[in-house]
Formats: structure tokens, sequence, C-alpha cells
């Protein structure tokens, strides 16, 4: 018997549905590069050839099936004097980090998410192993979260 | 620029029993100031010794017959082949020439190089074609550390270098006189601990030394050249003995011995004797370099409390003497390493946010606070670095976190059997303990280690769970400091301990830091009073503690497992 990781008391928010798109089509990229990547094998005529670039499609397949629980598991909320953030299912991540320990938010767009209306909001502490990015966020959210969480720091200010 | 005559003053006070804060008072009057004369010359030393080097081995012929008449010289330097060529004029031209431009040089950068300390900042300005300004705000002061190379030591001039969070972020003061950087390390921390006393003029000190001659000798016996700010008695006695010990018995020296022996080895199996010594000679001497090196660095270590914060100094030749504000250690790690086990000793290091460009103790990072040290030792040094985790309690709880077998009732939510799978020797030992003031984090049955994060360091903290750690109802939590040597984490254990750790260590940092002052340390303090000499009434260190204004949420339950749920 198995029990997960959970924080008692919070309900999570969670990141945009269309993130999904995002994921599959980077997912789909990788297959075709994993893919090309056999290609030199049929070259050479070995044998196996076809072997190798089903099991490399596979992989991904098989990992594009977990993809939507995945998204489904990341999550966060502002509480009162902290942001707490989730990730993962097999391999499960919490982190609370203090309003006032924040030294700059990101807002990170690239070209397929901003197709999408997405953004990618990174929170940064003094500390490299923080590690709070949430990802997939709708653009106006994040840009509003982003103004929010400024906010509070302002209120909440304290040094290293 | 304001006052062209201080510079002289910085260079060598012409009264030298004048009272040191008087200098200190002219150096951070908020206008710019010069460093010493020297100070191009002290920078480029290295270059200078290397050309006067290269002179003289090709004079050293001629030098010889200078003092030793008979010596066989058969001429053919430099010198001989300008006398023949009839160069000689044009040749003194030249080295003239050089000189002038040198001087020329040399004089316009110290002329562009100006300070300024307000009560706000420290701002250096410097260069004559690439000009650079770098403004450092005071109540982000990480350290201050005064840096005395051998050369310029000589000369009784110091380095003083502001640190600040962050890569190459460090405000230097290259160089200054030994009694200015004294002086201004003083004052930069008094204007930074926001305390509103001002410094009051000191008495003159009664026999001090007079004449430029004895000063200097003064200046370059004494370790700490600040006879009246706090009395900085080591609290440490680092022997030469246990420093040998420890250098000697040291992971680097394990490899040694193994590479000589594989090396001594090999060449016995490949029948090459001679190739084998070959390879040896350089090692050795390297290897000697290398201990001599770690050896006369670590040599008169210091570690004392000051109303300002922690105070390391070391070094026999070249010395460094680095002033620690309270509030900036990030996290304390005190760890064995297998082989000084049968010696009780221990070494020290801390996390902090800046990185100074000077190697510490044992020519080590100087994240290494203390190099080698018994349980004695280690205690004291704990006081000193975390002032505000003083009370006996956290120092017992400390002190079962380094030799505590893990009993289960010493005060440490350890791992339970079922990670002993993960944690074949360590489990009983391996587990957090939570006290008012700091996370305590104990690991390793071997290799024994115990990490300290105050609360109010604490950046984030985070929980993970793996498949593996899951199937064992497992987890690992981990404290978020600034980079360093020490990664606050802790794995393998109870997944519900770990979330009640979770939620209390989070709590705790967030109340922790709203109510930390230690930014400008001494603000809270009452107006100092001022004794009938006019002498500052200097307060105990430990009033720089950070005050907690609310009690923080009840302990983890000792020794007990930790209830799921329990609203923390």
């Amino acid at each position: 018997m198995t029990t997960r990781l959970d924080l008692p008391g919070i309900t999570w928010r969670r990141v945009s549905p269309k993130f999904l798109i995002t994921e599959f089509l980077g997912l789909a990229v990788t297959a075709i590069v994993l893919a090309g990547a056999t290609a030199p094998l049929y070259l050479v005529g070995w044998d196996l050839a076809p072997w190798a670039t089903s099991s490399a499609v596979g992989f991904v397949l098989l990992f594009a099936a977990f993809t939507p629980r995945r998204v489904r598991a990341i999550g966060y909320q502002l509480r009162e004097d902290d942001l707490v953030f989730r990730r993962g299912i097999l391999f499960q991540r919490f982190v609370a980090v203090p309003y006032g320990r924040m030294q700059l938010v990101d807002i990170n767009r690239g070209p397929l998410s901003r197709w999408l209306g997405l953004s990618e909001l990174k929170f940064v502490t003094a500390a490299a192993s923080t590690g709070v990015t949430i990802p997939g966020l709708v653009a106006a959210d994040a840009d509003e979260l982003r103004d929010r969480l400024v906010e509070l720091a302002e209120s909440r200010r304290a040094g290293l | 620029m304001t006052d062209p005559d201080l510079p002289s003053d910085v260079a060598a006070p012409r009264h030298p029993a004048a009272p040191v804060t008087a200098l200190a008072a002219a150096l951070s009057d908020g206008d710019w100031h010069r460093l010493h004369p020297a100070s191009p010359l002290l920078k480029g030393g290295i270059a200078l010794i290397a050309i006067i080097g290269v002179v003289i081995s090709n004079l050293r012929e001629r030098l010889i017959e200078m003092f030793i008449p008979d010596a066989d010289y058969t001429g053919g330097d430099p010198i001989d082949l300008i006398v023949q060529s009839g160069f000689v004029g044009w040749a003194l031209l030249a080295v003239l020439g050089v000189l002038l431009v040198l001087v020329g040089i040399f004089y316009v950068s110290w002329r562009m190089h100006t300070f300024r300390i307000t009560n706000e900042v420290v701002e250096v300005r410097s260069g004559v074609v690439f000009r650079t300004n770098r403004k450092a705000r005071l109540d982000r002061i990480q350290g201050i550390n005064i840096v005395r190379p051998f050369f310029a030591r000589l000369f009784g001039a110091a380095k003083l270098e502001v640190n600040q969070a962050g890569q190459d972020a460090n405000v230097k003061l290259e160089y200054l006189s030994s009694a200015a950087a004294d002086a201004l390390r003083r004052e930069i921390l008094r204007l930074a601990s926001g305390t509103r006393a001002t410094s009051a003029a000191t008495a003159t000190q009664a026999g001090a030394p007079t004449g430029v001659i004895d000063r200097r000798m003064g200046e370059f016996l004494a370790p700490e050249l600040d006879p009246d700010a706090a009395p900085p008695a080591s609290v440490v006695k680092l022997g030469v003995g246990r420093l040998l010990g420890s250098i000697v018995l040291s992971g680097a020296s394990v490899f040694i011995v193994i590479a000589g022996v594989a090396v001594i080895l090999s060449s016995i199996w490949a029948d090459a004797a001679l190739i084998g010594l070959f390879a040896l000679i350089p090692g050795i001497i390297g290897v000697v370099g290398f201990y001599a090196q770690r050896f006369l660095k670590s040599l008169r270590y210091s570690i004392a409390g000051t109303p300002d914060g922690v105070r390391v100094g070391f070094g026999l030749l070249s010395t460094s003497n680095e002033t620690l504000p309270p509030g900036r250690i990030h996290s304390v790690k005190v760890s064995q390493p297998l082989l000084w086990r049968p010696f009780d000793w221990w070494e020290v290091k801390v996390n902090r946010a800046s990185h100074s460009s000077t190697n510490g103790a044992a020519g080590q990072q100087n994240t290494t606070i203390l190099p080698v040290g018994n349980l004695d030792d280690v205690r004291r040094v704990l006081e000193l670095v975390l002032p505000d985790f003083l009370d006996q309690e956290a120092i017992a709880l400390a002190g079962r976190g380094l030799t505590g077998r893990g009993t289960g009732t010493d005060g440490y939510t350890v791992s339970p059997p079922r990670a002993a799978v993960l944690r074949w020797f360590s489990w009983r030992r391996n587990g957090f303990a939570v006290a008012p003031a700091a996370v305590l984090l104990r690991k390793g049955a071997i290799w024994r280690e115990l990490i300290i994060v105050p609360h109010p360091r604490v950046q984030s903290v985070s929980m993970a769970q793996g498949p593996i750690l899951r199937r064992l109802r497992l987890a690992s939590v981990h404290v978020h400091t600034v980079a360093g040597p020490i990664s606050a984490q802790l794995g393998a254990i109870d997944a519900a301990a770990a979330t009640e750790f979770f939620t209390w260590a989070a709590d705790a940092a967030v109340r922790a830091s709203s109510a930390d002052t230690s930014h400008r340390w001494r603000a809270a303090e009452p107006v100092v009073a001022v004794d009938a000499h006019g002498q500052a009434i200097v307060p105990p260190a430990t009033s720089a503690v950070d005050p907690f204004a609310q009690p923080l949420p009840p302990v983890v339950p000792v020794g007990a497992p930790a209830t799921p749920g329990d609203p923390a």
C-alpha cells in the first residue's frame, strides 16, 4: 500500500489545460528527433533498425500517456505568508517560499506558448535550489500573479 | 580632491598616538578620499619582483664579482654589451623615460582611485580610460575582510574588502594603511549596524610605540590591530600539533598515499624503477608544498566575538581577518572525517551569501570557519556564529546531534526502522530536530555531520518523494539557503513526519524572517551609554540576537512519532 504526500487544507490552483497542447507538441518533436537519430541505422543496413525506431517512439508515447496526469499534478496556491507549489506524480515535490524571500519574478513565453496565450512564471529567491517554475498559466493570470507576488513581497520585505 | 592633505595622513599618521577613531571619522565623513600612495606599486608587487629578478639574473656574475673580486668573471652580460657599443647615454635615457612613464601612470591611477563612506553607502570609483563606479549599501554588507599579503604587510599596508552578496560583488579598497583599514572597518560596521550611538573618541593609548620602526614592528607582530575594539581573545586555541595532525589525516592525504603506492607498485611491476622515481619526485615536491601552504595558512588561527559579529583571523606570513556581522551566516555544518574520529576532532563550515576573493584558513574556501577543533571548541564556535541559538537546551540538542547514537528520546525525530534499507548504519541517527531559533539535521553514522539552519535565513522549504521512498512510506526534506558547501537535505524520514516538518519549517521561516532585524543589527539597541572618559560602554554581543517577537508554533513532539494532520 502506498501513501502519497499531500499537504492538508490546501485547495490547489491548477494550470491551464491548454498547457497539455504545448507538452504534446514538445513530445511530438522529441519523437521525430529520436526517430531521425535512428536513420543512420537504416543506412548501415542493420536488421534491428525498425526496432530501435519503434522503441524510441514507444518510449515517448509512454511518456505522453502520463502527461495529462503530470500536468494535472502541477499546482500552486498563495497562502497568507507564502507561496506553495507542487509538481510531479512519480517524483513528487512540494515547495513553500515566503513572499519576503522573493528576489525577482520572471515571465517567459516561447513561440508556441504565445500562440496558445500561455506564460511560464519563475519565482527566484537567493537560493538556487528553490526552483519554483509554474508553467502553463494563462498570460493574463500570469501577469496578475506576478503583480500580486511583487506587491506581497514588497509588504513583507526581508533581508537575505 | 576635497582635502589633498589627507592621503598622506592615511599613509603614515604623523602622530602615531592620535586616537584611531579620529582617523576613522576623517575617512567616513562622506567626502572622497584616496588610497595608500603605494597602492599601484603594491598591486603590481609581483610584476615588480619578477622584473627585478630578471635584471638580477642577467647581471649575477657582475654582482658576484662586486663582492668577491677573485671570482672568475668573464663579462658578456647586457651591461658590457651596452658599454662596448657606446650606448650608455641612450640606455640611461631609456631607463629614465620608462621610470617617468611608470611613475606618471601610477600617479594618475592613484589620483583617480577614490572612495567615500556615507551613512548609507560605501562607494569606490577608479580607472583612467575605463571608469568604474561601484556603490554598495551598508545594510547589505555580508562581511568585512582585512587581508594583509606578505609584501604589503612589509609596507604596513592592508586591503579592505567589503563583501556583498553575489558573484564578484565585493567592494575592495586596495590598499590602505593598516591603521586606517582597522579604523575604517570599525566605522563601516558602526554605520551599518544602525546603532544610534556616535563613535566616542577613545582615550589616547598609553605606551603606544613611537617611531616608524617600532610601530611597523608592532603592526607586523600584532595579529589584530584593533586594541580598543572589543577584546577579541580567541575562544579556540588551535595547537600546532593538532593542526599538523588534522592536515596529515585529511582526505587529501588518503588520496596521496593511495596514489603514491599505486605509482611505486606499478613501477615495480613494470620493472622500471627509474621512471617511477622520476614520476614520484615532482609529486613529492608538490605534496610538501601543498601541506606547507595549508599549514602556514592556518597558523595563528583565531575566532572571537565582537559587538559587530564574529571575527575570524589566520595566517602567518599573509594574514586575513574577517568580520561577519550577525545574521550573515546562512547555515552551519559540523562534520567529522572518518580519520579524525579517534581524536574527537570536528570541522565547522558555513554557508554565506558573499564570495570572498581570498581563501580561508587551511587554504580552503573561506567557508571553513573552524579548520579543526574538539567538541568544546565546536560548542564555543556555535555560540559565536549562532548567537540567537544560545540557550542551553539548544546547545545540548546540537551536542546530541554530533555524538548521539539515536536512542529515540534525544529530541530528534529519526527515520523509522524500515528506512534501514536505505540508511544501513545511520537510520537510527538520521533525523531532524527543531529548536526555537533553528532547524537541526543530523546525518551519518560513519561520516557524522550536523547541519543547523537558523529560521530567519531559510529561503524556502521543500519536500520530495520518489517511487522508492513512496514504497517505504518515506520522504525527503530540503531546507534551501544561499549556495555554499552545505546542502541542508535529509532523506529517508517518515512521510508523515516529513509533512509535519515541512509545514512547521515553512511557518517558522515566515515568522522569523518578518521579525528579523539583523540587516541593521544594532538598530533596536538603546543609545549606548558613555562613561566618564567619553568611552562608549560596548554592549555584550548577545544583544545582537534576532528578536522573536511572536511566539513560534509548538515544537514537533520530542521523540514521539509525529502524528499526521496535527495542525502545527
